[in-house]
C-alpha cells in the first residue's frame, strides 16, 4: 500500500502531474501579465500547454560533435533536481510529505542544480553560443546563490531549525517576525529572478547577444524538457520563498471543521497557491520593469547590495534567535 | 599568450534586423577587435537608375530604405530640380519639411524601441512602437500610406495637406508630444537604462570629426552638424529648431539626441500647420534634363544623406551616386566597438542606427587567400560570363 501511495505522490500529486500542470500555469500567469504590462494582449491559456506539445513532437536533434551522454541526460537530471524539493515543502498543512531535518539545504542545493546543468549543458554543446551562455551562466551562479543562501537560512535561524516544515509552522505561530523577514523577502524574490534566468538577468540567454544562449543546440524533447526546468523552478522557487517568507500572514494554524468535514487542507492548499501567484506576479514585474543588466554589472549589484543585505538580514535573524532562545 | 575566440554576429541573427556580420574577437567578455562585413543585401539600385526615367526614379528612390523613404525621395527630386533650375512653390517646400519631420519621429522611435530590445528591455519597444503607430497614422492621413508616402514628385509635392485635417494633426502632435518628453524622461532617468547606455563606446569629439561621422552619432558627440541649420533646403530656413547636441559621446549621448530631435521635430511640424503658406503645390517639370550635374543633401533621420545627378539631356539620368548616413558612420562604429564587453556589441551596433539596404555594396570574399576586396560592376559581368570559383 505504501508502494501505491508514494507512485502516486511522485506521479500525481505533488509530483510531476501536478508540477506539469501548474509549471505551464504560472508560465501563463507570467507571460499574460507582462504583455499586458506591455501593452499587447498577451497569449491564451492553453498557449503554454501547446507549445510543450508542439516541441515534444518536433524533430530531435543531436548535433554531430556533441558529448552525446552529458548533452542527453543532463536534461533529465536536471529535472529530476528542480521537481524534488517540491515534498519537502509545506503546501497543505504546516507539515510537508516528507519532511526531513534539513531538507532547507536540500531545497536550495537541489535548486542550484539547473544552472550547474546549463553549465554542463554549454560545455557539452561544442558550439560558441551555448559556450558562452554555459560560462555566463556558472558566472553569474556565484551573483545569486550567495545572497540566495543567506536569506533562506536566516529563516532558518529564526526559527531554529533546518526544516521548512518547522520554519512555516514557526511563522504562522510568530506572524510578527515575517516583518523582520520583509528585507531577505525582497532579496530572496531578486535572486530567484536571477535564478530563474529572467530579465534584467537573463544573461546566459540574452537573444540580441547570443541568439538562443545555452540551449541554442537543442530542439525537441529535450528543448522542452528544459523550458519545463524553467517552468517547475519557478512553482518550486517561488513556493519555497512562500514557505519562508509569507508563512506567517496567510496560515492557517488551527483547524477549520465545519459540518463534519476538516476544510482546513483545502484552505491552506488555496492560500499556498495565492501567495506562490503573488510572488510569479511580482517576478513578472521586475521582468518588465528593467533594462538587461551586463555580466559584471550584475555580479556588482548580487555582492555589494544582495549579499550586503542578506549577510544584515542573517545578522538581524541570528540577534533575534539569541534574544529569544540564548 | 592571450587567447580570442572569435564569434560571429550575423548574417542572421536576433540583434540586426537587416543582413550583416560582425567578426567579434573576444578575450573572455571583452570585445578585441570587430571586422564589420556588410553587403549581403545589394540591389543594385544606382545601376538601376540609369535604365528609367526620372519620373520612374522617383519610385525606386523611395525603395532605397523602408524607414527614410521620404528623405532618399526629397534628396533626388532636390537635386534634379537643382540640374533643371526649377523653383518649387512654397507651400511644397512647407509639406516637404513636414513629411520630414514625420518621418524623422516615426524613425527615432523606431530606434529607441529597437535600443530597448537590444538591452533586453522589450517594454520600452512595445510602449515606442505602440506610439509609432499614432505617427504612420498621421502619414497615412496625408498621402495614403504608412511607409512609403509616394509625396514627392519633381517641382514640388504630389498631395496636399488638407484643411479638415488640420485638426486632427494637431492631436496627433500634441500626443507625440506628451509621449516623446515622457521617453525622454524614461532615458535620463531610469537606471538599468543608463547602465547600459552611459560611458559605453566612446567616441570622442576629435576621432568622430576625423572619421567623418554624421547625423545623431556625430551630434552625440558634440558636434553641431546638421544640414538642416547649415545648408537648409525645403522650409527649414523658415522654421524655428534648435540643433540637439550632448557632451556625453556615448551611446546615451546618441540615444538623448534622437529622442529630444523627436521634440524639435514636433515643433517644426506645428509651426508648419500654423504658417503653411497658400499657393500650388507642384509646377509642372519637363521630362528631359537638360545635361548637367548636381549634389544635393538632406538631414535623413540617421544623418547626413548626399545625392549626386549627373545627367545627359534625356529623360534618363547618366549616374546616380547615393551616399547614405549609415555608409558614413560604419568607420566610427568599427572604432566604438573596440573595448567594450560582448553584452553591449548589440547596442553599441545599434547607436548608429545601421540602415543596411541604404549602404551595401559589393565585396568579394576569397577564403583560400584570406582576403576581401571591393569590386566593381564590370568585374562582375565578367565573372559571371566567365570562369567562376571564387567564393
Amino acid at each position: 500500500m505504501d508502494l501505491f501511495w508514494g507512485v502516486l505522490y511522485l506521479l500525481l500529486f505533488p509530483g510531476f502531474l501536478f508540477l506539469l500542470f501548474f509549471g505551464l500555469l504560472f508560465e501563463w500567469v507570467d507571460r499574460k501579465v507582462y504583455a499586458r504590462l506591455q501593452n499587447r494582449v498577451g497569449p491564451p491559456i492553453f498557449q503554454p500547454f501547446a507549445d510543450l506539445i508542439k516541441l515534444l513532437g518536433k524533430e530531435d536533434i543531436i548535433p554531430g560533435n556533441v558529448d552525446r551522454a552529458l548533452f542527453q541526460y543532463t536534461p533529465l537530471i536536471a529535472f529530476a533536481a528542480v521537481m524534488t524539493p517540491i515534498f519537502n515543502i509545506p503546501l497543505w498543512s504546516a507539515r510537508a510529505l516528507f519532511p526531513l531535518q534539513g531538507d532547507l539545504l536540500l531545497a536550495l542545493y537541489l535548486l542550484s542544480i539547473p544552472t550547474l546543468a546549463l553549465f554542463v549543458i554549454g560545455w557539452s554543446s561544442v558550439s560558441l553560443y551555448p559556450l558562452v551562455g554555459g560560462f555566463r551562466a556558472a558566472t553569474m551562479l556565484f551573483g545569486f546563490e550567495v545572497p540566495f543562501i543567506l536569506t533562506c537560512l536566516s529563516g532558518g535561524v529564526v526559527a531554529g531549525s533546518w526544516s521548512i516544515s518547522d520554519v512555516t509552522t514557526y511563522m504562522a505561530r510568530h506572524p510578527a517576525v515575517m516583518l523582520l523577514l520583509l528585507p531577505g523577502f525582497v532579496i530572496a524574490l531578486l535572486a530567484l529572478e536571477a535564478k530563474l534566468e529572467r530579465s534584467p538577468f537573463d544573461i546566459p540567454h540574452a537573444e540580441t547577444e547570443i541568439v538562443g544562449g545555452t540551449l541554442t543546440e537543442y530542439s525537441g524533447k529535450k528543448l522542452a524538457v528544459m523550458r519545463l526546468v524553467d517552468d517547475i523552478g519557478m512553482v518550486v522557487g517561488s513556493s519555497l520563498i512562500a514557505a519562508i517568507f509569507l508563512g506567517g500572514f496567510l496560515f492557517l494554524d488551527k483547524s477549520l471543521i465545519w459540518s463534519g468535514t476538516d476544510f482546513t487542507p483545502f484552505i491552506n492548499f488555496m492560500l499556498y497557491i495565492a501567495k506562490s501567484l503573488f510572488i510569479v506576479l511580482l517576478l513578472a514585474l521586475v521582468r518588465t520593469l528593467f533594462a538587461r543588466l551586463r555580466i559584471d554589472q550584475m555580479l556588482d549589484f548580487s555582492w555589494k547590495y544582495l549579499a550586503t543585505g542578506g549577510l544584515l538580514q542573517l545578522f538581524i535573524a541570528v540577534v533575534y534567535a539569541g534574544a529569544l532562545h540564548g | 599568450m592571450k587567447e580570442s575566440i572569435v564569434i560571429p554576429i550575423g548574417p542572421q541573427h536576433p540583434c540586426f534586423k537587416e543582413p550583416m556580420r560582425l567578426d567579434i574577437s573576444v578575450d573572455g567578455e571583452r570585445v578585441v577587435d570587430a571586422d564589420i562585413i556588410i553587403s549581403f543585401n545589394h540591389r543594385g539600385v544606382e545601376k538601376a537608375t540609369e535604365a528609367r526615367t526620372y519620373i520612374q526614379n522617383l519610385y525606386l528612390m523611395e525603395r532605397v530604405c523602408g524607414i527614410c523613404s521620404h528623405s532618399h525621395a526629397t534628396c533626388y527630386c532636390q537635386g534634379v530640380e537643382e540640374i533643371l533650375g526649377l523653383e518649387i512653390p512654397e507651400r511644397a517646400r512647407y509639406i516637404r519639411s513636414f513629411i520630414g519631420e514625420l518621418e524623422r519621429i516615426q524613425s527615432h522611435l523606431f530606434w529607441i524601441g529597437i535600443a530597448g530590445h537590444e538591452i533586453g528591455w522589450d517594454t520600452l519597444l512595445m510602449y515606442t512602437w505602440k506610439d509609432r503607430e499614432r505617427v504612420n497614422d498621421m502619414l497615412e492621413q496625408i498621402s495614403g500610406n504608412r511607409i512609403h508616402y509616394a509625396m514627392n514628385t519633381i517641382g514640388g509635392v504630389r498631395r496636399d495637406i488638407r484643411e479638415e485635417d488640420r485638426e486632427s494633426l494637431k492631436r496627433g502632435l500634441e500626443f507625440l508630444e506628451e509621449r516623446a518628453a515622457y521617453y525622454v524622461h524614461v532615458i535620463t532617468e531610469e537606471e538599468t537604462f543608463l547602465k547600459r547606455t552611459r560611458g559605453i563606446a566612446n567616441l570622442p569629439t576629435e576621432l568622430a570629426k576625423q572619421l567623418c561621422a554624421v547625423g545623431p552619432t556625430l551630434r552625440g558627440s558634440n558636434v553641431k552638424m546638421d544640414v538642416r541649420a547649415d545648408d537648409p533646403y525645403a522650409a527649414y530656413e523658415d522654421l524655428d529648431f534648435s540643433v540637439v547636441t550632448t557632451d556625453t559621446c556615448d551611446v546615451w549621448g546618441r540615444g538623448f539626441v534622437k529622442a529630444s530631435e523627436i521634440l524639435q521635430s514636433i515643433r517644426m511640424c506645428n509651426q508648419v500647420l500654423e504658417e503653411l503658406p497658400g499657393g500650388d503645390i507642384r509646377v509642372k517639370a519637363p521630362a528631359k534634363v537638360p545635361a548637367g550635374e548636381a549634389v544635393s543633401r538632406y538631414e535623413a533621420p540617421r544623418g547626413e544623406l548626399i545625392h549626386y545627378i549627373k545627367s545627359n539631356g534625356s529623360n534618363m539620368p547618366e549616374r546616380i551616386k547615393i551616399r547614405a548616413p549609415t555608409l558614413a558612420n560604419w568607420l566610427v562604429m568599427s572604432e566604438m566597438l573596440k573595448g567594450v564587453y560582448l553584452a553591449d556589441v548589440a547596442i553599441v551596433t545599434d547607436a548608429i542606427d545601421p540602415c543596411l539596404c541604404c549602404s551595401a555594396r559589393v565585396t568579394i570574399t576569397d577564403r583560400s587567400r584570406g582576403e576581401r576586396r571591393v569590386t566593381t560592376l564590370d568585374a562582375l559581368r565578367r565573372r559571371r560570363d566567365g570562369r567562376t570559383g571564387v567564393a
